[in-house]
């Protein structure tokens, strides 16, 4: 057994750090944060010149071609360092959709830009309330048009492309459900941004009126394929969390070293040192969970399903716990917009809700463990 | 990243395997299976008894202690095999229980301090189960602070004169040999005057007294010492440097990783697939669900960080106190596990019943024990505090007792 990563992969991770502490200060972050750009462009660009954005796609479409361990690695230093890229959108979800099911021909048209940085891609799935669920899907393709619309869509204001979750059956079966692929750019598809919890991360409506799409996969397969891009996607986002709770429980570490009160550092006291220690272990706790995620995502194994919900409970749980307790941590000046808490606290929240909300993957954790003991 | 045992370790995996296959206490597998949450049950064996005897089967054929070296009765086997052994060895492993503090703590301590003559004489004896020993370190006032214990030894000639009390001492009652760390020098600070010695547990002197705990069993023991007499040849390490030598120790409790650490996960699971409630299964229900799969994300993840450690194990990288999280999350989870499944019983849960057997009545039975979990071995509260001082670096407790000699440091509150 060599439940680690390799010595490569770990100096992949370190490279990335490296590259994302240069390219990504936090002081990059809040010129997104502020409203002053709706993405980090040239971070963008800086993440496709270190092939970074094509680490799990393969050669022959413009990737890297090295795996998904490798984009684990990565999507760990991107969490850490609260980037204010459409890494997710692009590369866990509408890249991971187009290796599952498409064509290939939309594979090379669309992975090759997604590498070189040219086009960004998003997952168009929710529409209102509601966690991931064939019922929660309204909107309707026929004769190759889709009418709705979808909200939120993550990073859908700045997205070249999507793939559209749409009903193209009644019969309440998961086959009513197919997947199309539509140039957010060629018409039909009307964009409006939505303020969110995360403004370094953008949030939109789309609007379709009779926006001309593709199919994405076999009709009626839909449900299928979105279930297994979610689950990658679970485990790869669960990095990015744990990278975030790794980040905040090093700055509620930190502030609790440098800050004096009563005479000491506010880290001598048990009732600090106890938030902190039950903070690392959250975060470990989460990244013991991933990493059996990573495997199973790594060797596209059985277990995917059930590895894939226990990381993403324990990674959402432990980013929002090491978000929130680094505030507490900091005290009042944790509560300020100069300091950098709060952007932890509101990407933690945020991410929770991106994928379907904790209680949907508890609801699917024990529906798979079920499913796995009467197997 | 990968969970393949390489050629070597598949071959290994496959000797352990037809071994065991061949030689394990097969009339006692139903009964093993259904202990659970670190409890034994055998309707009509003496645990201590039939653990004897698989673990002196085990010492002949080379299966006991096994990352020992050979000459003190191992097998000179890597971290990696251990664990494969565990794996393979399965629910006969519940057996070694009486032995595990030996094996764990009392075991390496004589390696890294003994005599070449005390390694050779005990170490053998103790690996094949024959000399059963048990750890004589927590007093009534010194627990979480152990350094501050009482008992003293005195130096009389080449002989060392005991006298005092130690409590909440597992096995006491059928171990033949205790290691024992007691106050040599009063006029120290109380780090600097502790010695480590072993001692015969028949030795004059030795009173073993069960105590009634709070779950209405008898697991653990006071022991007493009066005038009892150690000879100075099992003295562990120098006079005045118990307290490192005790710290080698509980290092190497950390080390034996891959102790079963009972969450009560799977016996939730279990109860939550079968339990009926007004509409429908337990299992079914969105709240039930909620708790249900918190706990079983952390099981699992108990689980990994584990197998974590062991890949660390065996690239020759020593675990450090991150080791901790094991029974800190693992003791609540018990705890808060049980007080659920009772109020999922709602009225009835109250009682406690005979149908210990059945998984139901397991949760009362672990209600009552799980205190005992968060204490044990280090409170949740050591173990928060020894994560924040030597994972995250924070500082220590302010000690106002650190420089002070030991008997001018008070002794009540009020």
């Amino acid at each position: 057994m060599n439940f680690d990563f390799s010595d490569d992969q770990k100096q992949l991770r370190d490279q990335a750090r490296k590259f994302l502490a240069e390219k990504c200060s936090p002081k990059a972050v809040r010129v997104v944060l502020d409203g002053m750009a709706p993405y980090d462009k040239e971070l963008w660009k800086g993440l496709a010149e270190m092939g970074f954005l094509g680490v799990a796609i393969p050669e022959e479409f413009g990737g890297a071609g090295a795996g998904h361990l490798e984009l684990c690695v990565i999507a760990e230093e991107m969490g850490r360092a609260n980037a204010p890229v459409p890494f997710s959108s692009t590369v866990y979800l509408a890249a991971e959709a187009l290796l599952i099911a498409g064509s290939d021909a939309q594979k090379k048209k669309w992975l090759p830009t997604i590498a070189s940085g040219e086009a960004i891609g998003t997952l168009a799935l929710f529409e209102g309330k509601g966690n991931p669920s064939p019922k929660n899907v309204k909107l309707t393709a026929a004769n190759g048009v889709l009418n709705g619309v979808k909200k939120p869509v993550a990073d859908g204001a700045i997205a070249d492309f999507a793939v559209v979750a749409a009903r193209t059956g009644s019969s309440g079966r998961d086959s009513d459900i197919s997947l199309f692929l539509v140039d957010l750019k060629g018409g039909g598809a009307e964009v409006k941004s939505l303020t969110n919890l995360d403004p370094t991360r953008g949030q939109a409506e789309i609007t379709f009126k009779d926006c001309r799409a593709e199919p994405l996969g076999a009709a009626g397969e839909g449900w299928s394929i979105l279930t297994q891009v979610l689950d990658r996607a679970a485990v790869l986002c669960a990095f990015e969390q744990v990278g975030g709770a790794d980040r905040a429980l090093e700055m509620g570490r930190d502030y609790a070293l440098d800050r004096i009160a009563f005479g000491r550092q506010i880290g001598s006291f048990q009732a600090v040192k106890h938030m902190l220690a039950d903070m690392y272990v959250s975060a470990t706790l989460a990244r013991s969970n991933s990493y059996y995620g990573a495997w199973a995502l790594s060797t596209n194994a059985a277990e995917l399903p059930e590895a894939a919900a226990a990381a993403r409970i324990s990674a959402t749980q432990a980013f929002q716990h090491c978000a929130k307790n680094n505030i507490q941590v900091h005290g009042g000046m944790g509560f300020t917009w100069e300091f950098d808490c709060h952007m932890y606290y509101r990407r933690a929240n945020a991410m929770a809700l991106g994928l379907g909300s904790l209680s949907y993957w508890e609801d699917q954790l024990i529906e798979r463990m079920r499913k796995k003991n009467a197997a | 990243m990968n969970f393949d045992d390489t050629p070597q370790e598949a071959a290994f995996r496959e000797t352990a395997r037809k071994w065991i296959d061949a030689n394990a206490p097969k009339e006692l597998h139903a009964e093993l299976s259904k202990s659970s949450l670190g409890r034994i049950r055998l309707a009509s064996r003496d645990i201590v008894e039939v653990g004897k005897a698989w673990q002196k089967k085990k010492a002949d054929a080379g299966w006991a202690c096994l990352h020992w070296p050979t000459e003190y009765g191992g097998r000179g086997a890597t971290p990696i095999e251990k664990v494969i052994w565990q794996q393979e060895e399965g629910v006969y492993g519940k057996l070694t229980q009486p032995f595990q503090i030996g094996e764990g703590m009392c075991g390496p301590t004589v390696m890294a301090f003994g005599s070449e003559d005390a390694k050779r004489r005990y170490l053998p004896k103790l690996a094949s189960g024959e000399e059963i020993w048990c750890q004589l370190f927590s007093e009534p006032s010194a627990g979480s602070d152990v350094a501050g214990l009482r008992t003293r030894a005195e130096k009389k000639g080449d002989n060392w004169v005991v006298n005092g009390q130690k409590i909440w001492t597992s096995g006491a009652h059928y171990s033949d040999y205790g290691l024992l760390i007691a106050r040599t020098d009063p006029n120290v600070p109380k780090h600097k005057g502790l010695t480590m010695f072993f001692l015969d547990m028949k030795s004059p002197g030795v009173e073993v007294r069960p105590i009634k705990q709070a779950n209405g069993m008898q697991e653990f023991n006071e022991v007493y010492f009066t005038d009892v007499v150690i000879p100075d040849s099992q003295r562990l390490g120098a006079v005045g440097e118990g307290w490192s030598v005790s710290l080698t120790t509980l290092m190497n409790e950390r080390m034996s990783i891959g102790a079963r650490l009972a969450t009560g996960v799977p016996e939730m699971f279990e109860f939550c697939s079968n339990l009926m409630l007004e509409d429908g299964l337990a299992i079914d229900d969105p709240a039930v669900r909620s708790k249900l799969a918190s706990w079983a994300a952390k099981s699992n993840a108990l689980k990994y960080t584990s197998y974590r450690t062991i890949s660390a194990l065996s690239k020759g990288e020593r675990p450090g106190p991150e080791n901790s999280i094991g029974k800190l999350v693992s003791g609540m989870m018990l705890q808060d596990i049980a007080t659920y499944a009772m109020d999922l019983q709602g009225g009835a849960g109250v009682l406690t019943g005979s149908d210990e057997e059945t998984v139901q009545g397991q949760f009362q039975q672990m209600l009552l024990s799980s205190p005992s979990m968060r204490i044990a071995g280090g409170t949740d509260e050591i173990l928060r505090n020894i994560i924040a001082e030597r994972v995250l670096g924070l500082p220590g407790d302010i000690r106002v007792d650190k420089d002070v000699p030991y008997n001018k440091i008070p002794t009540k509150g009020r």
